[in-house]
């Protein structure tokens, strides 16, 4: 049944969040949550620790089930009880804990619940798919017949990225994707996001890294203990965005800033 | 190799990795895989060159023809039982009542088909049926109320055990019909020499077929392929090894349909747990659990399958016992039952922790164990000193176990 349903056009929306809450005990991780992103939509997650960005993409994933709130998917209101059934209504996550079987191959694991035959496993075909994903990430893993055990931790990211594209997605949600990444990793997981973007899916990313964040994000959502604290676009200042993931001007961010400065212009005066 | 050297094959891309291809690479790869603690069958092949040596030095009997014959009917029996703890191994999991389970098992064969009159046919359905149950309860606990396998299936052997005496009643023990089919099947039915000799050809030629075609499909989709020569190599000595079995069982009765049967079960399981997905699911479960559930697979269901699947083959074993023994007895199923069932798959290669085992190793597992207790049985020691020495074989099998998953963590392969 939610197999059937389609990409929407560019510009509506894949993914609705109305009034998500999530609590652990007595503990409000989420509150009343406002989320919307669009086909064709780079959204930016970011938030400090503990803002709730990482249970957000959990709820969304099917992990966690919300408290209370809606979520609409591509138009029609869902109910995400399980991981198998939001992938297979098209809802990818990479997950920052990355969630891969460390006795498992890199094969296995890029197709874990999902193998080719299930009766009498495709390995050939599994590993020429294996091996293409890989290659337009620019993926350096020597072997994908190696267990994930002996993998580098950027390696084990690629893969956990990998995976999230096998299943021709409508919304990918990445948590930290470039966390573990070298350079040029990181700019081939930026250009992915791109890609993946024009196609006319949606995206979600969660970083701490601003830059990464401005080169792809179309809007920036700010969390802030488990609460909507504001949209930005990646031309919003540095400033204002801080202050939002921080909830005060006056942060240690702002105070490091301004002490760094003082310290310059008392350097510079000293000098003269 | 037909390749175009300036298209490199798929997987031969990265310059970092060595290439095992000729046969002096093959073996140096195994080396080391085994100093990695990636140990394999290489326990059980020591333990077997060692067993054999101290046993037929002690007493020549125990390498006569009919003595293995005789080995390979009683491997049957807890072996059986062994394929279904390396279903709950695969998981990181345990069931501690194979023993009492098998022993219902027999006594339902018993008192059903013996003193109630029912087919065999039926009996043996029944018996079946009540193991799929208990390891659906098991699951049940595990899967709802979350109680651990270890004390769920502890308060299993107990309560199953005490079921085996109820039913058994006053008297105690039934003895089955000498001349039925059930008996004769685990005492006397023997393969004629052409069929087993013609059956220990088929693995070999499995080999080779089946690595012909992955081969050549592996090529066409520009992936390296394992070379020819080691495929032909492992096949030739595996169907020379076999059939030199074969031919010495052959010199005494010959090889059991019972024995026959237990291999079946592990060639059909092998495939299960190595080519399906069920089998890469229970790997993925026993490895990480909560990725496993992410990716999509319903964690209970794969729990549910192999508690059920453990059960019922702790059943067929009890049934298959009760047939060797020709009787339903209150002594059946207890005793060594269930630690030899669970040593056989870790002296195998099967790991505690979950994650890591093979269908083979209860194969080999138990042909390990059994040669160790009729070796004993042979040197007429009483059953204190073979308990004692069968759980010393326990201890260092899980040693084992446990360093060589020490080596492997620290090389990355865990």
């Amino acid at each position: 049944m939610t197999a059937t349903l389609s990409l929407p056009a560019k510009g509506q929306s894949v993914i609705r969040l109305s009034g998500v809450s999530k609590n652990f005990g007595a503990v409000s991780a989420l509150t009343d949550i406002e989320l919307d992103v669009k086909a064709g939509e780079v959204v930016a997650l970011v938030g400090d620790n503990g803002a709730g960005k990482s249970t957000l993409v959990k709820v969304l994933a099917g992990v966690h089930q919300p408290s209370s709130g809606t979520i609409e998917f591509c138009g029609q209101q869902v109910s995400l009880d399980t991981p198998a059934k939001a992938l297979d209504m098209g809802i990818a996550t990479v997950f920052q804990d990355l969630a891969l079987c460390e006795n498992l191959d890199v094969v296995a694991n890029l197709f874990l619940g999902h193998e080719m035959s299930p009766w009498a496993l495709d390995e050939v075909a599994m590993e020429v798919r294996a091996w293409t994903l890989l290659r337009e990430l620019a993926a350096r893993i020597p072997s994908v017949r190696e267990p994930i055990a002996s993998l580098s931790g950027g390696q084990r990211q690629t893969v956990a990225i990998a995976r999230s594209l096998l299943l021709n997605p409508k919304l990918i949600m990445l948590d930290e994707p470039t966390a573990a990444l070298g350079v040029a990793q990181t700019a081939e997981v930026l250009n992915l996001i791109e890609r993946v973007r024009d196609r006319g899916l949606g995206v979600i990313i969660i970083s701490h890294n601003m830059e990464d964040v401005r080169a792809v994000a179309d809007r920036i959502v700010v969390l802030r203990l488990g609460k909507n604290n504001g949209v930005f676009t990646p031309k919003s200042s540095n400033q204002d965005l801080i202050s939002a993931i921080t909830g005060a001007t006056d942060n240690s961010v702002s105070r490091r800033a301004d002490r760094k400065a003082g310290e310059a212009q008392e350097h510079n005066g000293g000098a003269a | 190799m037909s390749q175009n050297p300036s298209q490199p094959m798929l997987d031969r891309s990265d310059e970092r990795v060595r290439h095992d291809d000729s046969l002096a690479a093959v073996a140096k790869g195994f080396i080391d895989r085994v100093r990695s603690g990636d140990l394999g069958m290489l326990p059980v092949a020591v333990g077997l060159v060692v067993i054999s040596i101290v046993f037929s030095a002690l007493n020549p009997i125990f390498l006569a023809p009919n003595n293995l014959v005789n080995l390979l009917f009683d491997c049957a029996t807890v072996g059986v039982i062994s394929l279904g703890i390396v279903c709950v191994l695969v998981l990181g999991e345990i069931d501690l009542s194979v023993g009492s389970m098998s022993g219902l098992a027999s006594a339902m064969v018993g008192v059903l088909w013996v003193n109630q009159g029912w087919p065999i046919a039926g009996a043996i359905l029944a018996a079946l049926v009540v193991g799929a149950g208990v390891g659906l309860l098991y699951a049940t606990l595990y899967n709802r109320l979350g109680m651990p396998s270890f004390v769920a299936t502890l308060a299993g052997l107990l309560a199953l055990l005490g079921m085996q005496l109820y039913i058994l009643g006053p008297t105690g023990s039934i003895n089955l019909p000498y001349a039925s089919s059930l008996v004769r099947f685990g005492q006397i039915l023997i393969m004629p020499d052409w069929l087993s000799h013609t059956l220990a050809l088929l693995p070999g030629l499995v080999m080779i077929g089946r690595g012909l075609r992955t081969r050549n499909q592996r090529l066409a989709a520009n992936l390296s392929a394992q070379p020819m020569r080691a495929l032909i190599l492992k096949a030739a000595v595996l169907t020379v090894a076999l059939e030199a079995a074969v031919f010495y069982l052959n010199l005494g009765r010959g090889m059991p349909w019972m024995f026959a049967l237990f291999i079946a079960l592990a060639v059909i399981l092998n495939y299960a747990l190595t080519r399906t997905q069920w089998g890469r699911s229970m790997f993925a479960v026993g490895g990480n659990k909560e990725a496993a559930r992410r990716s999509g697979i319903n964690v209970r269901r794969i729990y549910m399958s192999a508690f059920m699947l453990c059960s019922t083959l702790a059943a067929l074993g009890g049934i298959l016992s009760a047939s060797r023994l020709a009787s339903s007895s209150q002594q059946a199923g207890t005793g060594d039952v269930n630690l030899n069932a669970i040593a056989a798959a870790v002296i195998g290669g099967t790991s505690l922790f979950g994650g890591r085992g093979s269908a083979y190793s209860a194969l080999l597992g138990i042909i390990v164990i059994q040669a160790i207790s009729n070796g004993l049985t042979l040197l007429n020691l009483s059953s204190s000193l073979r308990y004692m020495i069968t759980g010393g074989v326990l201890a260092i099998a899980v040693i084992v176990d446990s360093l060589a998953r020490r080596s492997r963590v620290s090389h990355g392969r865990a």
